[in-house]
C-alpha cells in the first residue's frame, strides 16, 4: 500500500541517521607524541581548515572525544597511557593511526618503540607518510566518515563483528637477519 | 700556565695511578675508581673546574684494543676560564660501583641515574637511585653492547585492547 508523503519528508533508517550525525561531528583527541603532531596541528589550523569536515574541535580530555588521532611514535612507557586514554573515551569511538611510526614503528625498530599501535588498540584508518601531509590526514578523516556512514549502527553493533576483534598481526617479533630472536 | 700542566701538578701530587693524555686540545685524565671522588674534589676546589657538564659512559665490549669493559666519563668545565676536562674511570665487571658525585655537584643526581638506567653502573651514596628514563619494572640496561637492539620483547609485553573490552 503506497503512503502519500508530503514534499518535505524524507524516509531513512535510524542507523543511517545516527551515523550521519556522528560522522559530521567528530571530536578528535590529539595523541601527538612526536613530529607527526606538528602536521596534526597544521591540519587543525586555519590554512587547512578541518572545520569544513566537522572535526575541528580538538579536545584534550578523552571524555569529550570520539576520534583518537595517534600522531607519532609510541614507546613502551607511553603505551599504558595510550590504552588508558583509549579506554576513557566514550563509545562510539574511532582511531586514526597517523604516520609511519604510529602504524608500524617506522624507522625506530628499537627496544622501546612499539611496532605499530594496532598491536594493542583497535585502529580504523592508517595514514602513511613521514610525516603525512595535512591533506592526507583530511583524506583519512573523509574516508573514516564514509566508513561510519557505511557500517555505523545506532547501537554500535558494528564494533562487535568478529573480524574486528582479531589482532591484525602476529604479536611475535620477526627474527632479524642473522640474529636469533630472544624472548624473556 | 696551560691547563694540562696545572692540573697534572695538582693531581699528581696527591693521587697516584693517573694517566694523562691529550686529544684535539682536550685534556683527558684516567682515574682509578677508588680515587674518583678525591680527583673530582681537587679539580673542583683547586683547579677551578666548578661546573659538571655531563656524566656518561661508554661500553667497550668487542672494541678493538680496549682494555676495560666500561669507561665512565665525567665532563668538567671551568666557568671562569672556559676550559674543559675529561675525566675517565675504567670499570670492569663484576664491580661496577663508583662513589656518587652528588655531594660535590647537585647536577650529578639525574646524570648518575641515567648512567645507572642505561649501563647498570651503581653509584654508591646516591640519594635516589631509581631509573630515570625507562619504566621501573624494566630489568635490563639497554645501552650495553650485549643487549639486543630490538630488546628482549619488552616492547610487546602489554595487554591487547579489543573493541569489546573498551
Ligand atoms: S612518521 Fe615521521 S614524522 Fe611521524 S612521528 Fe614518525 S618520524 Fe616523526
Amino acid at each position: 500500500m503506497a503512503i502519500e508523503l508530503p514534499e518535505n519528508v524524507v524516509v531513512s533508517k535510524l542507523d543511517e541517521l545516527a551515523s550521519w550525525c556522528r560522522k559530521n561531528s567528530l571530536w578528535p583527541m590529539p595523541f601527538a607524541t612526536a613530529c607527526c603532531g606538528i602536521e596534526l596541528m597544521a591540519t587543525g589550523a586555519s590554512r587547512h581548515d578541518l572545520a569544513r569536515f566537522g572535526a575541528e574541535v580538538f579536545r584534550f580530555s578523552p571524555r569529550q572525544c570520539d576520534l583518537m588521532i595517534v600522531a607519532g611514535r609510541v614507546v613502551m612507557k607511553m603505551l599504558p597511557v595510550l590504552q588508558r586514554i583509549w579506554q576513557q573515551m566514550h563509545e562510539p569511538k574511532w582511531c586514526i593511526s597517523m604516520g609511519a611510526c604510529a602504524s608500524t614503528g617506522g624507522v625506530f625498530d628499537t627496544y622501546c618503540v612499539v611496532q605499530g599501535i594496532d598491536r594493542f588498540i583497535p585502529v580504523d584508518m592508517y595514514v602513511p607518510g613521514c610525516p603525512p601531509r595535512p591533506e592526507q590526514l583530511i583524506q583519512a578523516i573523509i574516508d573514516l566518515q564514509d566508513k561510519i556512514q557505511r557500517e555505523g549502527t545506532l547501537t554500535g553493533a558494528e564494533f562487535e563483528l568478529s573480524q574486528r576483534q582479531q589482532p591484525k598481526r602476529a604479536l611475535l617479533e620477526l627474527p632479524i637477519l642473522g640474529q636469533t630472536p630472544q624472548y624473556r | 700556565m696551560p691547563i694540562r700542566e696545572a692540573v697534572s701538578e695538582v693531581l699528581r701530587a696527591r693521587i697516584e695511578g693517573l694517566e694523562f693524555s691529550e686529544f684535539r686540545g682536550r685534556t683527558r685524565v684516567v682515574v682509578p675508581a677508588g680515587r674518583l671522588l678525591d680527583a673530582l674534589r681537587l679539580l673542583r676546589d683547586e683547579c677551578g673546574f666548578d661546573f659538571l657538564a655531563d656524566i656518561t659512559c661508554v661500553d667497550y665490549l668487542n672494541y678493538r684494543g680496549a682494555r676495560d669493559r666500561f669507561g665512565l666519563v665525567y665532563q668538567l668545565a671551568s666557568l671562569a676560564s672556559n676550559e674543559r676536562l675529561v675525566l675517565r674511570v675504567p670499570l670492569n665487571e663484576p664491580d661496577l660501583v663508583v662513589p656518587s658525585a652528588t655531594g660535590l655537584w647537585e647536577a650529578a643526581n639525574w646524570l648518575e641515574r641515567e648512567v645507572w638506567d642505561m649501563f647498570g653502573i651503581r653509584f654508591e651514596g646516591h640519594p635516589d637511585p631509581r631509573r630515570i628514563l625507562l619504566p621501573e619494572e624494566f630489568t635490563a640496561h639497554p645501552l650495553r653492547k650485549d643487549y639486543p637492539l630490538q630488546g628482549r620483547g619488552e616492547r610487546h609485553n602489554f595487554p591487547v585492547l579489543r573493541r569489546r573490552d573498551a
